[in-house]
């Protein structure tokens, strides 16, 4: 059977497994959206911007390892999907966007809803193709999502004439046994001499350290980490993006690093004399001044991205390949190896990690004392979050003090846990990325931790919601204004609240919530918040919008101090450097 | 480096450069044998680890099959130009310079005469120099070429 060029589309969505796409119709999109109504396989959610189909798409990738998809139409459509895109590049993310464009005549004629996608997406995506004829459909997609999901993965645009979907054009569908394309190859097998050399460092290290990011969550070896720390018995650190990699509750498990990383993490980092660094890029808010990092340590550097190794620090052992399968390697090398680990050493290290954590580490209880106060602690809500969840929610966040508030104190044991933006901390992300996790585990609590500023960056998905029945819970940490603008203003600029507060003019966010059909809770005191909490968790079939007033002068500690530092030199509290 | 000849293929590889801040000196670009492929030579100047990053960057684009840092090793390194001159009484001074470039007239009349040389790029440079821009009307460079010294070879 021959099919239209918007049929092959489905067809081979359809063949890679694709059960959602996420979009907006227009002019240039019609053709397909007309097929998406003339099939079964594929459900169509339609957002209200979008902004929103693409963070959903990259939620649902993020929280299944699978790529998401969305569908635009050209012109604005395409733009709108700009900061999506962004976004999943950042963060290495597998998103597959499907652009309309305007009919191939008119391309370059300046034609009503034309936009040039390829060019504007051109840096921001890992791949692109336009679709030359329409028989090319399958072939295109098959490699997009190969070129999306393979190596380090990234966001692939497809952009798609609209007469290339022409319904009255038939083509026969083929589909390849199996991708091949001479200029990328992507699998790239951990070279054993270095494989060796690390083990041996490792296991002749005094004070070492892991340093694990999003790599691993993208690279599914979480296991693996485990595993070779159940040998190593080293300190652990996760980036925020790596949160989850490595239990939360495990011993060995020192919190986040970087800006806003925990004492001891930053602490170990510093005076560590080997760094293992796993799927993990050494950016600008780990490293703080790159020419003082971690300036004792021999550093062991894992990576699928060659371009990532020695980017900004050099690696002293370079190990390029998949992270599960160079962690593989190196765990049997290990096993093999007659070198043992130094225990006295590590016992050592390891306790003067406790006492860093004694001293200066997250202090819970600091923070419930506080409680005695009238306003409500942000920490205690994420807290809170953690006990009426027991801390096997998903967590989408947005981007801010409540992002970080998050990052420090919900406990992820489990990768793919933590959905939040980090590389390009995006505000807006959070409730979109939500529903892609909702649509993908219908049975799961999925949770957006959000403030009164990012959530009105997506605010019309609550409609979205309410159209799919998605019962998120939305924890809005409502302090007022924009809490990390205003923070820096407090460290760097005397205090002056230039363009960051709006206090007089917030919406009603329960009135709001219940517009859109759901239902809208306000807490203002310490004593309410569990039980509404407990009360908004209860109500599992329905979006429930939770507004929680927090104090506003609240920081998010430790802060690394920059310029010119180092990971050792920490803001402790407003006035006081470690 | 040799990338695939499709559209689109160049202006990822020169975005490539600009987004990441480095900066071309010179580029050259023609498809080679079947033409499915094209092969590239780009100048561009850095630290050691700074072209190292550009070659890692470079390869990590999708239509790219292969990158070679020509300064790793002994290679050769080319320029062709086109010149046009109107100061018909500088012509022999002109010839002399190019000579040694393989100097060679392409045009001649009562008006204008066009020339074309070939050398490494600061021959090329220096001749440009000698004849001085205020006796020509017109300079064509090509970019550098590349290509290693001996058996090795950049090909797919
Ligand atoms: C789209 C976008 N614009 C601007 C910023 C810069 N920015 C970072 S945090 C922040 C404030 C966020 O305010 P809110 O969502 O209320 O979170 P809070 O810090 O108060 O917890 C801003 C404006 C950003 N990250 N993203
Ligand atoms: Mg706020």
């Amino acid at each position: 059977m021959k099919l239209s060029g918007g049929d092959l589309l489905m067809r081979a969505l359809k063949d890679e497994g694709v059960k959602l796409i996420f979009g907006y119709p227009g002019g240039a999109a019609l053709h397909i959206y007309d097929a998406i109504f003339r099939q079964k396989a594929l459900q169509h959610i339609l957002v209200r911007h979008e902004q929103g189909a693409t963070h959903a798409a990259d939620g649902y990738s993020r929280a299944t390892g699978k790529p998401g998809v969305a569908l635009v139409t050209s012109g604005p459509g395409a733009t709108n999907a700009i900061t999506g895109l962004a976004t999943a590049y950042m963060d290495s993310i597998p998103l597959i966007v499907i652009s309309g464009q305007v009919q191939s005549h008119l391309i370059g004629t300046d034609s009503f809803q034309e936009t040039d996608m390829i060019g504007i997406s051109r840096p921001i995506v890992k791949h692109s193709f336009m679709v030359q004829d329409a028989e090319d459909i399958p072939r295109i997609i098959q490699e997009a999502f190969y070129i999306a999901t393979s190596g380090r993965p990234g966001p692939v645009v497809i952009d798609i004439p609209k007469d290339k979907t022409d319904p009255s054009k038939l083509y026969q569908y083929k589909r390849m046994k199996q991708v091949t394309l001479r200029s990328y190859k992507p699998k790239v097998v951990p070279h054993p001499g270095q494989i060796k050399k690390a083990s041996k460092n490792l296991l002749s290290a005094e004070r070492p350290v892991i340093y694990a990011g999003g790599g691993v969550i993208l690279g599914d070896a979480h296991k693996e980490l485990i595993a070779l720390n159940k040998i190593l018995k080293a300190p652990v650190t996760n980036t925020l993006m790596g949160l989850g990699a490595y239990p939360a509750a495990d011993k060995y498990f020192m919190g986040m690093l970087g800006m806003h990383g925990t004492y001891q993490a930053n602490m170990a980092m510093h005076n560590a004399d080997v760094i293992l660094a796993i799927g993990a890029r050494f950016d600008d808010r780990i490293t703080n001044t790159p020419s003082l990092f971690a300036p004792k340590a021999h550093i062991i550097h894992i990576d699928v991205d060659p371009a990532s190794i020695s980017k900004i620090i050099n690696a002293d052992i370079p190990i390029v390949g998949q992270v599960k399968e160079s962690l593989a390697a190196l765990i049997k090398e290990i096993k093999r190896s007659k070198l043992k680990i130094d225990s006295d050493a590590l016992d050592s290290w390891n306790a003067q990690i406790a006492s860093w954590r004694k001293t200066h580490g997250l202090n819970h209880d600091l923070y419930l004392q506080k409680t005695k106060s009238k306003m409500i602690i942000p920490q205690v809500v994420v807290q809170e979050l953690y006990h009426a969840t027991k801390g096997n929610a998903y967590v989408t966040s947005d981007v801010g003090q409540h992002q970080m508030f998050v990052a420090q104190y919900y406990h992820f044991n489990k990768p793919r846990r933590w959905i939040n933006s980090g590389g390009l901390g995006t505000m807006g992300f959070g409730l979109p990325a939500a529903m892609g996790v909702k649509l993908a585990y219908p049975k799961q609590e999925v949770v957006c931790v959000t403030g009164e500023g990012s959530i009105q960056m997506c605010i019309q998905e609550l409609s979205t919601c309410l159209q799919y029945n998605l019962p998120i819970k939305i924890i809005n940490i409502n302090n007022e204004a924009l809490g990390m603008v205003r923070q820096w203003q407090d460290m760097n600029y005397g205090g002056r609240y230039s363009a960051s507060t709006y206090a007089d003019s917030l919406p009603d966010f329960v009135k709001l919530a219940e517009s859109y059909g759901h239902v809208g809770m306000k807490v203002t005191k310490q004593s309410e918040l569990r039980q509404t909490l407990d009360k908004a968790f209860a109500m599992t079939d329905r979006l429930v919008f939770i507004d929680i007033y927090v104090d506003p002068d609240e920081h998010v500690y430790p802060m690394l101090v920059a310029p010119n530092g180092s990971l050792q030199d920490m803001w402790i509290t407003k006035n006081k450097k470690a | 480096m040799l990338i695939e000849n499709k559209p689109g293929a160049l202006a990822r590889v020169v975005g490539l450069f600009h987004q990441r801040g480095y900066n071309i000196e010179s580029l050259n670009v023609g498809p080679v044998f079947d033409g499915t492929y094209s092969r590239m030579t780009v100048t561009t100047r850095g630290s050691e680890n700074e072209v190292e990053q550009i070659t890692k960057q470079i390869n990590k684009i999708i239509d790219v099959i292969k990158v070679a840092d020509f300064t790793e090793g002994e290679h050769h390194e080319y320029e062709f130009i086109l010149i046009k001159f109107n100061k018909l009484k500088l012509t022999i001074k002109i010839q002399k310079i190019l000579k040694p470039l393989g100097g060679k007239v392409l045009e001649k009349n009562t008006k204008v005469i066009v020339m074309s040389a070939s050398g490494s790029s600061s021959d090329v440079e220096a001749a440009i120099k000698a004849i001085g821009k205020a006796n020509l009307l017109e300079v064509v460079r090509s970019g550098s070429l590349g290509l290693h010294e001996g058996e090795k070879v950049l090909t797919i």
